[in-house]
């Protein structure tokens, strides 16, 4: 060597330091973590400007959610095939202006829950004699998720109810009761779908229909021709539901017509939402895949194109459980989150937020992955969230729920997951090849993330501070402001576990504004209807949700917190039949409803 | 004599000769391009890459610390192939949602070439001993691949042939095959054991991550035993060593296993080079 002992030495200090560098980075974390824990009511509210105690017993909601049983040569891995269902959408059904909470069930043979808002802090179930409880029928398959939308434009909303089975569409008769009209809609007699949503993808005034399907739906869960139902890749798979785009025509009737207009995938979707994501009038189709990457379609109003790897968001395969939009920096333009797996040493995913690029718009639009920029990329085995203005200070939050199957605290299936996942498609794709769960856990247990937007592109996790402590399987987030109280409550619906409702306590020197929006010439739940609010130099834009997160659907009233002494210069409400709308400056702290002009 | 008349008689080489010549590749580069193709064939097809920036960024490390540590420390500008495919091993098996892991990954890597040093040998195989370490101190930040490339056999039987080719020709296919052999009568044996169906106990080495594993590390002929009986008995004892961890549920089993038998071994034939030399001194 050229230089000598000391230099040596010297080397080896570096060296160690090197070593020493994770731990330091790990130590910092956990301190950083362990901050803010816990703070009472007071504190919380002073410190981040809101609270939640979570409500629902005291509501009088006892929901717990049912897992199926498959067929029994599914046994060995039981937990995970049937570690989906637990679904929560909102809904005012009966249009007393008071949100109602539908939430699914998954067991043969148990019962689905319409909560109907009784105005005073307390929930009815109504569903059974409404009609729409007793819909997990041996035969039939069991719930997955629910959207609801008027198709018939008769000003009630009615309810798409998915399943691992027969997907049914009930008929809302002006709140007192529902009809099923799956048959005469054209609903196919059988599929296997986590995912579905309203939207008018053109434009004529009549809600369509997207339902993405997960496994193939050729299979029939409880008769197994096959073991082969598992994905052939843990990050290629492209042999699980295929898609259906259902045209509404109008007449109670649905034409299927997905292939004709270009969406051809056989990926495992598990989640997909609506917007318009370039200006173009019309709403974009964004699907985010289990086993694969995401799929991102630009509609122009005939047709659609996939445009994921083109946009960024279809490169990386992950495993793709959530998506929601949010115009988190108070530009006028959304970004995407997709939630995936991050799991300590063993898989890092690492959830997307997709922020469009600077200097892209319109067909030209791109986005880049800043989740871990924004402190938004770490959140355990991630499954519903979505972004709404929790302390109303003017910048969306977001809400994440997590945890996939919570069994013996000691021991983990992670080892055997890990294994068969990295296995030939030949391996992977057989039931019989997995190794059995024997009560194992896979990422249970896992505390919550609520990340509050300081609105200067940070977010940080505040979720044990505010009082989200529960560590239940989450699934569906739902966020809805159940008392008209002018504040963001959640409901979230948990695999095997209770429906747990979250009231929030905000403080009330931050102000707020709602629109509650009825269509006239566009679809009259106003899905795909565009608020800008322009107010002491922000702009934030929302639009009206036929589902979105991760088997949930957010009350179609669109929330904006507005912070403290806001003067609100205008809203500027684009409908989705094109009409824009300006409403100058409307007084904080109402919900304004506002019909579409003729 | 002038230097004319000592020169060698050069002969213009046959016409089958300069043709084996052109395509003969130098040993030291036939790795370094077969991972390389693995890499680019893998992205490409699959778009294994989540980032060229992460990638690129663990190959600029490796090779800026070995340039510096080489002049340094060797006083000459060092081959970088080595750095290369230290590099380049490290963005692929490294997994993180992070840039830092892939920059300290690759310097840790070709850093305890130049530390871990016993005899004038480095006893470690660099990315081995930077993803081990790694994976065990910054578990919250770091993963391994251990799915990708489609999971479909195609792809799968090209690298294992390619490499099983390549391997042979750098007279290493030994190594590969004893550990290959090794792991899947200890994959039945293990699924005999726990009970679990032989498949899973097959699926990990039907992996990418087993590719490189057993291609590229286990293979490194500076950190390997001499001969070639003791390199069977060292690999065979790292696949030895897996299946007791795999027993105990370590994910990282492969890496661990050669983490710690690799230098074991190499300790033992440093320990038993020195004292055959002073025996052979002392009887001198």
């Amino acid at each position: 060597m050229t230089f000598g002992r000391p230099a040596k030495v010297l080397l080896t200090i570096i060296f160690i330091g090197l070593l020493a560098i994770p731990i330091v980075i790990q130590r910092i974390s956990a301190r950083r973590a362990a901050e803010d824990v816990n703070l009472d009511r007071k504190s919380a509210l002073a410190r981040y400007g809101f609270r939640f105690e979570e409500v629902s017993h005291a509501a009088g909601v006892n929901f717990v959610h049912q897992a199926p049983t498959f067929d029994h040569r599914l046994d060995p891995i039981m937990p995970e095939v049937a570690s989906m269902g637990a679904s929560v959408s909102i809904v005012d059904y009966d249009r007393d202006g008071w949100p109602d909470i539908y939430v699914t069930n998954s067991a043969i043979g148990s019962k689905n829950a319409l909560y109907r808002n009784m105005g005073d802090g307390t929930f009815k179930d109504v569903a059974e004699e409404l009609g729409i409880a007793d819909v997990n029928q041996p035969g039939t398959g069991v719930s997955t998720g629910a959207v609801w939308g008027d198709y018939d434009n008769d000003g009630y909303e009615d309810l798409l109810l998915i399943k691992w089975g027969k997907p049914e569409l009930f008929h809302n008769d002006q709140g007192h009761g529902f009809t099923r009209v799956s048959e005469q809609a054209g609903l196919p007699a059988w599929l296997n779908a986590s995912t579905a949503l309203w939207f008018d993808y053109d434009g004529d005034g009549l809600l369509d229909l997207f339902i993405g399907g997960y496994y193939s739906e050729d299979v029939d869960l409880w008769h197994l021709q096959t073991t082969r139902i598992m994905p052939e890749s843990f990050e290629y798979a492209k042999n699980g539901g295929r898609k259906y785009l259902f045209h509404n025509l109008g007449n109670g009737k649905f034409e299927e017509v997905s292939g004709k207009l270009g969406i051809n995938s056989k990926r495992w979707a598990l989640a997909s939402s609506a917007a318009d994501l370039r200006g173009s009038g019309h709403p974009d189709l964004f699907v985010a895949n289990d086993y694969g990457v995401s799929e991102l379609y630009f509609n122009d109003g005939k047709q659609f194109r996939e445009v994921g790897e083109q946009t960024g968001v279809g490169f990386a395969p992950k495993s793709g459980m959530n998506v929601a939009f949010g115009d988190i920096l108070n530009d006028g333009r959304y970004s995407v989150y997709v939630s995936n797996i991050s799991e300590e040493g063993v898989l890092i995913q690492g959830n997307n937020l997709w922020v469009p690029k600077e200097g892209t718009s319109g067909d030209k639009l791109q986005y880049e992955n800043l989740a871990r920029d924004f402190g938004v990329e770490l959140g355990g085995w991630s499954f519903g969230a979505q972004f709404g203005d929790l302390n109303n200070d003017g910048a969306l939050d977001l809400y994440l729920t997590n945890g996939y199957i919570s069994l013996d605290r000691n021991r983990s299936y992670w080892y055997d997951f890990s294994k068969v996942a990295g296995g030939n498609s030949s391996i992977i794709s057989d039931a019989k090849n997995w190794p059995a769960f024997e009560g194992r856990s896979l990422s249970g247990y896992q505390s919550k993330r609520v990340w509050l937007n300081d609105g200067a592109g940070k977010f940080i996790n505040v979720a044990q501070a505010v009082g989200v402590t529960d560590t239940y399987d989450g699934r569906a987030v739902a966020l809805v402001d159940l008392w008209n109280r002018g504040v963001l409550d959640v409901v979230v619906a948990n695999q095997k576990g209770p429906l747990l409702i979250y009231k929030n306590d905000v403080s009330p020197a931050n102000q707020w504004i709602e629109f509650d929006l009825e269509g006239t010439a566009s679809n009259r739940s106003a899905i795909g209807a565009q608020v800008t609010l322009f107010w002491k130099g922000h702009q934030q834009v929302q639009e009206v949700s036929g589902g979105s997160g991760f088997a949930s659907q957010n009350e179609r009233r669109l929330h904006f917190g507005l912070g403290r002494d806001p003067q609100v210069e205008k809203a500027v409400i684009r409908w989705p039949s094109g009409k824009v709308q300006t409403i100058d400056k409307p007084a904080a702290g109402q919900i304004l409803k506002i019909k579409e002009p003729l | 004599m002038s230097a004319q008349h000592n020169a060698p008689i050069v002969r213009p080489p046959a016409e089958g000769a300069r043709w084996k010549r052109l395509i003969s590749l130098d040993n030291r580069y036939v790795a370094p391009i077969f991972i390389t193709c693995i890499l680019i064939a893998g992205h490409l097809s699959f778009g294994i890459l989540e980032s060229y920036r992460k990638t690129g960024l663990a190959i600029i490390a490796s090779i800026l610390t070995e340039l510096l540590l080489g002049r340094l420390f060797f006083g000459k500008w060092p081959n970088l192939a080595s750095a290369y495919i230290t590099g380049i091993s490290v963005g692929i098996l490294v997994r993180s949602p992070a840039f830092w892991p892939y920059v300290l990954c690759s310097v840790i890597s070709i850093t305890s070439k130049y530390v871990l040093r016993v005899k004038g040998r480095h006893i470690w195989n660099p990315s081995n001993f930077g993803i081990s370490v790694l994976l065990f101190l910054a578990a919250d930040t770091v993963a391994s691949l251990s799915i990708q490339w489609g999971n479909y056999l195609w792809p799968m039987l090209v690298i294992w042939v390619l490499g099983s080719v390549i391997i042979w020709r750098l007279r290493r296919f030994h190594i590969s095959g004893i550990y290959v052999v090794s792991f899947v009568a200890f994959a039945f044996l293990r699924s005999w054991i726990i009970g679990s169906p032989w498949q899973s106990e097959i699926a990990p080495i039907t992996g990418p991550m087993y590719q490189l594993f057993v291609f590229f590390m286990i293979t490194d002929p500076k950190t390997t035993v001499r001969s070639k009986l003791g390199q069977c008995v060292v690999v065979f004892l790292v696949a030895s060593l897996e299946m007791v961890m795999r027993l105990d549920q370590v994910i990282y089993a492969p890496f661990y296993a050669l983490f710690i038998v690799g230098p074991t071994a190499m300790l033992i034939e440093i320990w038993l080079d020195s004292r055959r030399a002073k025996l052979a001194s002392a009887r001198a």
